[in-house]
C-alpha cells in the first residue's frame, strides 16, 4: 500500500477549478518533485494532503488515514505530516529553540528537557546546533528555511512536504537549504516537493511530476522525464526554465 | 453659604479624582472581559457567533454612552432592578467600553499574518493553541498602544458619571462651583486634573506605538 | 414586582422628540463644518506652518484630547460669565463642539496630509510643478481618500456625544428624553427609544458617508 494515495481530487476557488480529477500514488521512503509554471496548482495539491485546504470531490489519504473525512482527527494527522514553506513561518516572538519544542511539548506532550533534547538533535541535522537560542529575526534567511525544516523533524513526521522551500532565498543561501534536504531524503525520509530547482529534482528525486493547468500533465523517473519530456508543454516549460 | 475657591478645594478635587481612576479601573475591568469575549467571537469560525457580535458593536458604537447610563441607572429600577450610581456606572461603562475594546484586539488578532496560523495547524496544534501560543502573544504587542488610548478615552467619559450625581472628579467640580461661585476657576482646575491624568498615558501610547513601528 | 411595558405616552410626545432630533441634527452639522474648517487649517499650520504655530496648534490639540467634553462645556458655559461673557445653551455648545472636534480633526486631516509619500511630492517638484499645484494636483486627492473614514467614524463619535449638551439645558434629543420622562416616569421606555433613535441616526451617517465616499473615490 502506498504512503500517500491521491484519488480523483478536484478544488475550485469559487468559478475557478485549481484541481482537475487529481490521482497520485507516493510509496514509502519516495522523493517526489512536483514541477509547473505558477498557478498551474502544484502548491495548492501539496496543501491538500495536509488538510490545509479542503478539496471538493476526491480523496486523499496518508497512511490509511482519509484526510477529507469529517471524522478524521486532522490535528492527528498533522503531526504525521511535515510541512515547510515557502516564507518559512517561524514564530517570531519564540527562540529557536521554543519554535521546535512548541508543539512536541503542546501537543505531544513531551517534557520541555527531552523536547529540548529533540530540538538539539535535529537542529544538529540541519547544521544549526549553536542557533538553539537565536530568535529568528537573527537568522539569515537560509538558516531560518533550516530551522523550519528542523522544526518539523522534531515532530518525526511519516511524510515531509516542501512547498518551494528555497523560492524566497536570495540564490547564494539556496545550496545550504538544498543541502539539508539531500540529507532528508537520504535518511530515508519520504517527501513531496515542490520546486523550481530542476537539478535537485533530478539528482535526488525517485519520480518527477508535471502539473499544467490543475492537471498531472507528465510522470515518470526523474532522469527520464527531464530528459526527454514527452508533451509540447513540458518541453516548453523545461526549456523556459533551464535557459 | 458663598465661600472662595483656595486650596483646600484644589486638594479636595485632587481628592475626588481618585474616584475617577476607581470607576475607570472598574469599568476597565469590565470592558476588558467582555471586549475579549467580543473580540475571540468576532474572529471564530462560527457564523452566527460573528453576526451577534457584530451586531452587539454596531448597535452599542451607535448609541450615546449617556443613554446606556440613564437606561440603567433610572430604567432598570423600573423593571424590578434596583442599581446605586456605582453599579449603573460601572455596567455601562462596562457595556460601552467592551464594543471598542473588543474592536482594537480584534484588530490586533486580525494582524497577525494567516501564515502563522497556518504553521500552527500544520504542526498539529489545535485552535486554541494556536491561540494560546502563537497568535495572542504576537497581537498583545500590537495591540497595547491603543489599549492605553482607550483608557485616555475612559478616563475622559468617566465625567459622565456627574449626571447620574456619582461624585467623582467633574461631580465634585459642579458642587464646588455651585458653592463658590468661582466656576471657570475651578473647572480649569478640574481640567488640569484630568490632563494630568491623561496626558502622561497619551504620550506613553505614543511612545509604544512608535517603538512597534521601528519594530517592524 | 411586574412591570408591563408601554410605549403609547411617548409616542404621544413625538412633536418634543422630533424637536430633539432637529436640533441634534442642527447641532451635528454645524459642528461638522467648524470642526473640519478649524481641523484644516490647524492640520496645514502644522504641516506646513512655522515652528511657533506648530507648537500652538500642539497645545491646542493636547489640551482638548486630554480633558473630557464635559468640561470644555462647562468651562465655556459656565466660566465664561465670570469674565462678562454670557452665551446661550446652544451658542456655548456649538462653540465647545467645534473647538473639541477641531483637536480631533486636526490630526486626522494631519495623518492623511502625511500618508502622501514624500516621493510622490519630490516628482511634482521635480516636474516643475509649483507648492500649490503639487498639493492641488498630488496631495489633495490621496490625502483626502486616506484620511475620509477616519473622519467619517469622527464624525459619527461627535454626533452621539452632541447629547452632553443635555446638561447644559440646550432641547436636543437627550434632553427630549428628560421632558417625556418627567411627564410619563417610564424611564426604560424612554431611554430605549431615544437610544433607538440616536442609532438610527448614527447609521444615517454612517450611510451617508459611505455614500460620498463611494461617489467621490470608488466609482470614478
Amino acid at each position: 500500500m502506498s504512503l500517500v494515495e491521491i484519488h480523483g481530487i478536484s478544488k475550485s476557488y469559487g468559478t475557478v477549478q485549481v484541481l482537475k480529477d487529481v490521482s497520485l500514488d507516493i510509496a514509502k521512503g519516495e522523493v517526489v518533485a512536483v514541477i509547473g509554471r505558477s498557478g498551474s496548482g502544484k502548491s495548492t495539491m501539496l496543501r491538500c494532503i495536509n488538510g490545509l485546504e479542503p478539496i471538493q470531490a476526491g480523496s486523499i489519504s496518508v497512511d490509511g488515514v482519509k484526510v477529507n473525512d469529517p471524522r478524521t482527527n486532522l490535528r492527528k494527522l498533522r503531526q504525521e505530516v511535515g510541512i515547510v514553506f515557502q516564507s518559512f513561518n517561524l514564530f517570531p516572538h519564540l527562540s529557536v529553540s521554543d519554535n521546535i519544542t512548541l508543539a512536541p511539548r503542546v501537543v505531544k506532550k513531551q517534557a520541555p528537557d527531552a523536547a529540548r533534547e529533540v530540538a538539539r538533535e535535529v537542529l544538529r541535522r540541519v547544521g544549526l546546533e549553536e542557533k538553539l537560542d537565536a530568535f529568528p529575526s537573527q537568522l539569515s534567511g537560509g538558516q531560518q528555511q533550516r530551522v523550519a525544516i528542523a522544526r518539523s523533524l522534531a515532530m518525526r513526521p511519516k511524510v515531509m512536504l516542501f512547498d518551494e522551500v528555497t523560492s524566497a532565498l536570495d540564490p547564494e543561501l539556496t545550496g545550504e537549504v538544498l543541502k539539508v534536504l539531500e540529507s532528508v531524503a537520504k535518511e530515508g525520509m519520504t517527501m513531496i516537493l515542490v520546486t523550481h530547482e530542476m537539478g535537485f529534482a533530478r539528482r535526488f528525486g525517485s519520480r518527477v511530476v508535471f502539473m499544467h493547468e490543475g492537471r498531472i500533465h507528465e510522470e515518470g523517473q526523474a532522469a527520464a522525464v527531464l530528459a526527454e519530456p514527452k508533451t509540447p508543454e513540458l518541453q516548453t516549460f523545461l526549456s523556459a526554465v533551464l535557459h | 453659604m458663598i465661600r472662595t475657591f483656595g486650596t483646600i478645594d484644589v486638594l479636595y478635587l485632587i481628592a475626588a479624582a481618585r474616584w475617577t481612576l476607581a470607576l475607570t479601573a472598574a469599568a476597565f475591568a469590565g470592558s476588558a472581559v467582555i471586549g475579549l469575549i467580543l473580540a475571540l467571537a468576532r474572529i471564530s469560525p462560527i457564523a452566527p457567533l460573528r453576526w451577534f457580535t457584530a451586531a452587539y458593536i454596531h448597535v452599542v458604537q451607535g448609541t450615546p454612552l449617556l443613554v446606556w447610563l440613564f437606561l440603567i441607572f433610572f430604567g432598570l429600577p423600573l423593571i424590578g432592578i434596583s442599581v446605586n450610581p456605582w453599579l449603573a456606572a460601572a455596567v455601562a461603562f462596562s457595556i460601552y467600553g467592551s464594543a471598542f475594546l473588543g474592536e482594537i484586539w480584534r484588530g490586533a488578532l486580525i494582524s497577525i499574518a494567516k501564515t502563522q496560523w497556518e504553521a500552527g495547524a500544520s504542526l498539529g496544534l489545535s485552535l486554541y493553541e494556536q491561540l494560546r501560543h502563537v497568535i495572542v502573544p504576537q497581537s498583545i504587542r500590537v495591540a497595547i498602544p491603543p489599549t492605553v488610548g482607550f483608557l485616555v478615552q475612559l478616563i475622559k467619559n468617566t465625567s459622565l458619571a456627574a449626571t447620574i450625581g456619582l461624585v467623582e472628579l467633574t461631580r465634585e467640580g459642579q458642587l464646588t462651583a455651585a458653592g463658590t461661585y468661582k466656576p471657570f476657576a475651578v473647572y480649569i482646575t478640574v481640567a488640569c486634573i484630568y490632563f494630568a491624568m491623561c496626558f502622561p498615558l497619551t504620550q506613553w501610547s505614543r511612545s509604544l506605538e512608535r517603538r512597534l513601528d521601528v519594530a517592524r | 414586582m411586574k412591570y408591563g411595558l408601554q410605549f403609547r405616552d411617548i409616542f404621544a410626545a413625538w412633536e418634543s422628540i422630533l424637536d430633539g432630533v432637529l436640533t441634534t441634527l442642527l447641532l451635528s452639522a454645524c459642528t461638522m463644518v467648524g470642526g473640519l474648517v478649524i481641523g484644516v487649517a490647524c492640520a496645514a499650520a502644522k504641516v506646513y506652518g512655522p515652528g511657533w504655530l506648530k507648537r500652538i496648534v500642539t497645545v491646542y490639540v493636547e489640551v482638548i484630547r486630554n480633558t473630557p467634553l464635559l468640561v470644555q462645556l462647562f468651562l465655556i458655559f459656565f466660566g465664561l460669565p465670570s469674565f462678562g461673557l454670557r452665551l446661550d445653551g446652544l451658542t456655548a455648545a456649538i462653540i465647545a463642539l467645534v473647538i473639541n472636534l477641531g483637536a480631533y480633526t486636526t490630526e486626522i486631516v494631519r495623518a492623511g496630509l502625511e500618508a502622501v509619500p514624500k516621493a510622490q511630492v519630490e516628482a511634482g517638484h521635480s516636474l516643475g510643478l509649483s507648492g500649490l499645484q503639487v498639493f492641488r494636483y498630488i496631495v489633495m486627492f490621496p490625502a483626502l481618500k486616506a484620511m475620509f473614514p477616519a473622519l467619517a467614524s469622527q464624525f459619527v463619535l461627535l454626533m452621539l456625544a452632541t447629547s452632553v449638551v443635555s446638561q447644559i439645558s440646550v432641547q436636543d434629543l437627550f434632553h427630549a428624553a428628560s421632558i417625556v420622562q418627567s411627564r410619563t416616569f417610564r424611564d426604560f421606555e424612554v431611554y430605549t427609544v431615544i437610544g433607538v433613535l440616536y442609532l438610527g441616526l448614527a447609521f444615517a451617517f454612517r450611510g451617508l458617508f459611505a455614500g460620498i465616499y463611494y461617489m467621490a473615490f470608488v466609482r470614478r
